[in-house]
């Protein structure tokens, strides 16, 4: 009987969360709902989000009212058909108890995992079942593998997946091995044979898109499929304001706009996420290297490699996924990838449509690794 | 950005750090070896509350444990500083530095300015303040606006250990002056802290709490009452948007008046006496640039006009507490403009 019933809970989006707002209900109780369908807006200190149905019903019943605070896998609403009788749903609601162990088991275990490589030490996440071709998240310029927080453990439901922080990002060693496209992929390649992984689905967005087009000219062994988000690397212009803007920003008021400017909904841009990235850029060597990166790849709002545009060279899988809202990276670029590249294009995303169409991305990701 | 440690040991760490980088930083102060001269252990104790402790051991005779003499070791910092050294002074309780007054408000704070902008004077002078410690009248007060009424002095009191090893790695790096005052009572408090240096620019107040309804402006111990506070009357749907300041002199009060540009009204907490005290100012400030922008009497919450109780029982009662926040809060709220 509870087979019919699919709970809808507090998602747990990325380490940190433990907690979460009801935001809004964007659909009313008895609305059918497909996979995918976004039904309720939920915030976190770090971000808002819709949850997304996970399987298709109707909305029987709300649970969580509006301006709640719950835990993570709190219930926030039931989805079953019309033919499971109310009482089954009222029932259901009245048994549901927050799964709390797995949090702590969560917790014991190590969240993240460090390797050296090439003398720089490097943070990266791995997760999902041991067997198959693993997922390696490759985030963009400036960013972090925080980046993936809504892609990773939906991935990772069916593939093994490994996100890093780039050298001289996140957590790992503010050095890089060069600024080059080549020298920043051959440190992906030497740190997938330090953690002795031979061949991965590449996903990258923004700049990790080139490095993983580069990863597939000069590594094609690695590589066996590719994913392109809002990539660099498909073309000459990139938002000069938003790359000497982040690089150059020293306090929130700066930052602020210049982080806005990520997503199609600025209000995305939260006062964490600007303290977050704040705290990276005071980091010692973070503010040289982003100048350092920005000038050797992006000066004056022109890209200097286009590895994106030599991919028609192999044979490689190739999906291209772009916000239709980005201004950092123009979304015509998604047009020069070569003819056999699936190409989406995301309405209500910006540069960041990984976190914005988070379900469509992850959905597009999923069908292309053939999982 | 798991880790988690104390204030007292992200203190260490800056100082550390900043040995390790750069040799033209050296400490000075009274145990803050410990023993030295003495036959027995030479690493013994740290500074008085072990701030300083294992830092011998890496950095040796760059730390210099001096005799009980204020004025000489502060003044020989100043003029260390003057001629291409980094000192970092430790003044044990900010309640002695009377004894040492003209080398700092005299001679540090006026030498860039009387020199033409030749002269530099990169000194830090930690010092320890606040009550609630069970220490008396001259070990707990809270003596910051002594130190911004000075120009030529920069003035910094963290609320966090993230905050206070990125402060002190800016004090000790910039080229004036700074006052660097470390609540006692935070000593034991942890957080998350980068392993990594990094700073934190001077003038660049914190929102620790965003809200619509009122402003809590604060710094040091007091942040946290407020913050209690905020928790309290978010019971009651008032959202309270708490700033930081982090440091006093320079003032980012662009951010104060942004907040009360939105939320109309503002209480300021201070542990500092309530007269000519950082609270008074702002107060001022706010009133004289945003006057259009208020809704309600500024308010102020402070200890009393008194030195501090050594009676456990009214150290207590003197320090403000979320109780006291929250009743000004009200008062604002109720004696406003509608």
């Amino acid at each position: 009987m509870a087979a019919q019933i699919t709970p809808l809970v507090m998602p747990k989006w990325g380490l940190e969360m433990r907690e979460g707002t009801v935001a809004g209900w964007l659909v009313e109780e008895g609305a059918r709902l497909e996979v995918g369908t976004p039904v309720v807006d939920v915030e976190t200190d770090k971000i808002s989000n819709a949850v997304e149905a996970p399987d298709p019903g109707l909305l029987r019943r709300k649970v969580a009212r509006d301006g709640e605070r719950l835990p993570v896998k709190a219930l926030l609403g039931v989805l079953a058909e019309a033919d499971v009788p109310d009482a089954d749903i009222a029932a259901y609601i009245a048994a549901y108890e927050v799964p709390a162990a797995d949090d702590e088991g969560e917790e014991a275990a190590p969240a993240y995992a460090w390797a050296e490589v090439d003398g720089i030490r490097v943070r990266y996440a791995r997760r999902g079942p041991e067997g198959g071709v693993p997922v390696l998240f490759l985030h963009g310029y400036g960013g972090d593998l925080g980046n993936w927080l809504f892609n990773l453990d939906a991935l990772a439901a069916t593939a093994p997946v490994i996100a890093l922080d780039l050298p001289g990002h996140g957590q790992s060693d503010a050095r890089l091995p060069g600024t080059s496209l080549a020298e920043l992929s051959a440190f992906v390649d030497a740190f997938l044979a330090q953690i002795g992984v031979d061949r991965v689905h590449v996903v990258g967005h923004s700049l990790g898109g080139a490095i993983g087009a580069q990863l597939a000219l000069d590594h094609p062994q690695r590589v066996a499929s590719l994913a392109l988000i809002n990539a660099a690397g498909l073309g000459a212009e990139i938002n000069a304001d938003y790359t000497r803007g982040f690089a150059s920003a020293a306090s929130r008021r700066e930052l602020k706009p210049v982080v806005e400017q990520l997503f199609a909904d600025p209000s995305l841009a939260s006062r964490q996420m600007v303290d977050d990235l704040l705290k990276y850029k005071r980091m010692d060597g973070v503010g040289e290297l982003l100048d350092a990166l920005q000038g050797a790849l992006f000066a004056n709002g022109r890209q200097a490699e286009t590895p994106g545009l030599r991919l028609a060279e192999r044979d490689v899988p190739l999906l291209v996924v772009w916000g239709a809202q980005d201004r950092v990276i123009p979304v015509a670029h998604a047009g020069h990838a070569p003819p056999r590249a699936t190409v989406q294009v995301l309405e209500g995303a910006g540069h960041m449509a990984m976190m914005e169409q988070a379900g469509e991305v992850n959905a597009l990701l999923k069908r292309h690794i053939g999982a | 950005m798991a880790r988690k440690i104390s204030m007292k040991q992200a203190i260490n760490e800056a100082l550390d750090q900043e040995m390790t980088r750069d040799p033209s930083v050296i400490l000075l102060g009274e145990d803050i070896v410990g023993g030295a001269g003495g036959n027995g252990e030479r690493d013994a104790w740290g500074g008085v509350l072990g701030v300083t402790k294992g830092l011998y051991a890496k950095h040796g005779d760059r730390l210099l444990d001096t005799p009980l003499s204020e004025s000489a070791y502060v003044g020989a910092a100043i003029g260390a500083a003057a001629c291409g050294m980094r000192p970092v002074a430790e003044l044990m309780f900010i309640d002695f530095m009377g004894v040492c007054f003209d080398q700092i408000y005299n001679q540090a704070a006026k030498f860039r300015y009387m020199f033409g902008g030749k002269a530099q004077t990169p000194v830090v002078i930690r010092t320890m303040v606040g009550a609630g410690f069970r220490a008396a009248a001259q070990h707990s007060q809270m003596l910051t606006p002594l130190f911004t009424h000075i120009p030529g002095l920069k003035v910094v009191c963290p609320s966090t250990p993230y905050d206070t090893k990125g402060l002190l790695i800016q004090a000790i790096r910039d080229n004036d002056p700074v006052i660097f005052c470390e609540h006692k009572n935070l000593y034991g408090f942890e957080g998350e802290v980068p392993e990594a240096s990094y700073t934190i620019p001077f003038g660049e107040a914190n929102v620790v709490r965003e809200g619509k309804d009122v402003t809590l402006v604060s710094y040091g111990l007091m942040v946290h009452r407020a913050l209690d506070a905020a928790a309290a009357l978010a019971r009651d749907r008032i959202e309270a948007e708490v700033i930081d300041l982090r440091t006093l002199s320079p003032l980012d009060l662009d951010t104060v008046l942004e907040s009360v540009a939105k939320t109309g009204r503002l209480v300021c907490v201070d542990e500092a006496n309530p007269r000519c005290s950082i609270a008074a100012d702002i107060s001022a400030q706010v009133a004289q640039q945003a006057f259009a922008a208020l809704k309600g009497p500024i308010e102020m919450v402070t200890p009393p006009h008194a030195p501090v109780p050594f009676s456990p029982a009214l150290e207590d009662l003197y320090l403000p507490g979320a109780a006291q926040i929250v009743a000004a809060v009200k008062r604002t709220l109720e004696g406003g403009r509608h």
